[in-house]
């Protein structure tokens, strides 16, 4: 075995396969869908070798939930698939979060609505940040920039989902997943979560455990649904996470998340030759959301230019915490062709000189309703 | 005097059964509750719940359980026994979750052998809605929304699910039973037997479908309700190992 | 020789076991139990049960909870 620290050339669905594995993960379940169908054949052999659990699962409502009974074990569990078939996994989500199972997701993004295709976007920001299944409920999401991310999120969702007993999705694209980029993988850096509490083993010993989300009797469900939300403040308060460049000087503040902060980073410096004080801001943690630091930003007068691929998602939450602190663009596509730094450039100077709150580079121009 | 039948360890101690009068979910959960005794599995074992009425189970039997969202039951128990191996996993449904939204689940456990074992109660109808058709509905037979009977032009015909589970190459056990009387309550027991035997030995998927009366929806007495599993169910799903039997 | 117990707050009254005793001991009470339900009795002056346990293995309640043979 390679030294672990040592770069290797990868592609990012193998690198967030192989991050499973280092992470512990005991038993993979999945379906096949592009862009994300490589995770899935590196670990059908990986996981065979290893001796851990591997299931082609029936449908990707069958790969959920064998994900969802396997993590009720106490172990380390995961699934992997693509926008439209994450959509199907919404209604485990919800049961996940409410039963508090430490389901690991990772959606590796393509477009939509409905089949879409194959190439990459961004539009599952508010499927994965503010779901689409049913009740109040939170799933911790994390959005890796590069494929050195894709390993060093894996790892972090195995161990946020456990730390907090709480669902976690690693919100990646279909550029991160097939590009290849050096990376390493290190060690898994976090300690092993004690799991013993609650994981269910059979009732020797002790009271039988019940892990369900049958809400009969409404004074529970309420103290339940409040106790959910307040473990999210405490994973809020510890977990939020971000990156920001540039940004004490800066007038504007470039924000994207996932891959598309490989475009803004450079077009910042692009900006800043041309005179224009651009900075940087990237949530890396799209939920617990970084809303704080954005208002903080906002209250010191600095403008935000929203750059993403979809029709203004992510836009809606920096518009949140500005809350009209300061001024707030959106420059975007709703898929297909990354957004260049040419594009980004250009449309960042329209802003500017124009005043404009919305530039779709090379589309048609639209009346943003937001 | 020696005592010849007394409330299974398994079951949860001051339990009452929630179900409606005459149901023939308590005489499985206890079944189920005696041969977990038997063989001595209660402390092992971690189970898959479904939901409807069969979602109760939990309330009863002293046993750790995980939910599954509707028709999810056999992908849970999956999961948990891929993880587990060593653990004695079950799950208990009914035939809208198990046959109707569950079938894929379902079928393909069986399918890929799961060494897990699934009891599927059988009643003909989706209990706690109210008495709607379902995947296990009879001809002619009357529900809130097949109100002038089940015909083929509107819903097509019911699934004969033991049958089905019995085809599958995985599956080492399937039979089809009943409750509506003293000798049959004793031959569903044998078979739910046989099912957990084959997961104690490894064989794979074992399963039983257990015909049961409602007599809530079906607007009978228990006794009428018992009369027709005797005369119309049991013509229509007829009783028997289909698979991995004695004979 | 024998003789059953019934826990009458788990009886919910559907009367399977009055039928099912192949020696008729069984007997729907004029008494209602916490749930107004009429209860059922067992009624065996002449010591006629034999413990063998059908009403106990068809009441769907678990209600009758103890069988002696």
């Amino acid at each position: 075995m390679a030294d672990s620290n040592e770069k290797v050339l990868i592609k990012g669905n193998y690198a967030i396969a192989q991050a499973a594995v280092n992470a512990g993960c005991q038993c993979y379940f999945g379906y096949p869908i592009t862009p994300q169908t490589e995770i899935g054949e590196y670990l059908s052999g990986k996981m065979q070798e290893l001796g851990r659990g591997y299931v082609c699962a029936e449908s990707e409502l069958g790969a959920i939930n064998m994900v969802m009974g396997a993590v009720s074990t106490g172990v380390k569990a995961m699934t992997s698939s693509s926008s439209p078939a994450v959509a199907l996994m919404q209604e485990a989500l919800s049961y996940a979060a409410s039963d508090e199972l430490p389901v690991v997701l990772v959606n590796v993004m393509r477009t939509g609505p409905g089949l879409g295709y194959i190439y990459p976007a961004q539009g599952d920001y508010n499927q994965a940040v503010y779901g689409g299944g049913n009740g109040d409920y939170k799933i911790i999401v994390l959005a890796p920039s590069t494929v050195q991310e894709c390993i060093d999120l894996t790892y972090r969702a195995f161990y946020l989902a456990q730390k907090y007993r709480n669902p976690v999705i690693l919100l990646a694209d279909g550029i991160l997943g097939q590009m290849m980029e050096p990376a390493s993988f290190g060690e898994y850096p976090y300690p092993e979560v004690d799991v013993s509490s609650w994981a269910l083993t059979g009732a020797k010993g002790r009271e039988a455990r019940k892990i369900y989300s049958v809400a009969t009797d409404e004074k529970k469900q309420i103290q339940h649904i409040y106790d959910l939300f307040k473990k999210f403040e405490i994973i809020t308060q510890n977990e939020t996470t971000y990156e920001e460049f540039n940004t004490e000087d800066a007038d504007i503040i470039l924000t994207s998340f996932g891959s598309m902060t490989r475009n803004i980073k450079a077009a910042m410096n692009v900006l800043r030759k041309k005179g224009i004080k651009a900075g940087c801001f990237r949530p890396v943690t799209l939920s617990p959301f970084p809303h704080k630091r954005v208002s903080e930003l906002a209250g010191e007068g600095k403008d935000f230019i929203v750059v993403e691929m979809n029709m203004g998602q992510m836009f809606k939450d920096i518009k949140y915490a500005v809350n009209g602190q300061s001024k707030v663009s959106l420059v975007n596509r709703p898929v297909g062709e990354w957004l260049s730094v040419e594009e980004i450039v250009e449309a960042v100077e329209n802003i500017v000189a124009k005043g404009l709150s919305v530039v779709n580079p090379g589309g048609v121009e639209y009346a943003a309703s937001v | 005097m020696q005592q010849v039948f007394s409330i299974p360890k398994s079951m949860k101690k001051d339990f009452r059964y929630t179900f409606c009068p005459g149901c023939d979910h308590g005489i499985a959960i206890r079944l189920v509750a005696e041969v977990i005794d038997e063989l001595g599995l209660r402390e092992n074992i971690i189970s898959s719940t479904s939901v409807g009425c069969s979602v109760f189970l939990y309330d009863f039997l002293d046993i750790d359980c995980v939910e599954a969202p509707h028709g999810r039951a056999l992908a849970s128990a999956t999961g948990v026994k891929r993880a587990r191996p060593d653990k004695f996993v079950f799950t208990y449904s009914g035939d809208g979750d198990f046959a109707s939204i569950g079938i894929a689940e379902s079928l393909h456990s069986a399918l890929r052998g799961e060494n897990i074992s699934a009891i599927c109660i059988n009643n003909t109808t989706y209990g706690m809605t109210g008495g709607q058709l379902g995947p296990t509905t009879m001809m002619g037979q009357i529900t809130t929304t097949s109100p002038t009977g089940r015909n083929k032009e509107y819903f097509g015909y019911p699934i004969k699910i033991a049958e089905h589970i019995a085809l599958c190459d995985g599956t080492a056990y399937s039979a089809r039973v009943a409750l509506d009387s003293v000798p049959h309550i004793n031959q569903a027991k044998q078979a739910i037997k046989k099912a957990f035997q084959a997961q104690l030995d490894g064989k794979g998927f074992g399963f039983v479908e257990i015909l049961s009366s409602c007599p809530t929806n079906w607007h009978m007495t228990p006794e009428q309700a018992h009369e027709r599993v005797r005369n119309e169910m049991i013509k229509v799903f007829p009783l028997g190992e289909f698979k991995g039997g004695d004979k | 020789m024998g003789k059953i117990v019934i826990d009458n707050n788990r009886c919910k009254s559907c009367y399977i076991c009055t039928t099912t005793c192949p020696k008729g001991l069984i007997k729907k009470s004029d008494k209602t139990n916490r749930l107004g339900d009429y209860m059922v009795e067992f009624d065996d002056p002449k010591g006629e049960c034999i413990g063998c346990a059908m009403c106990a293995k068809r009441c769907p309640d678990l209600a009758i909870t103890e069988v002696y043979r």
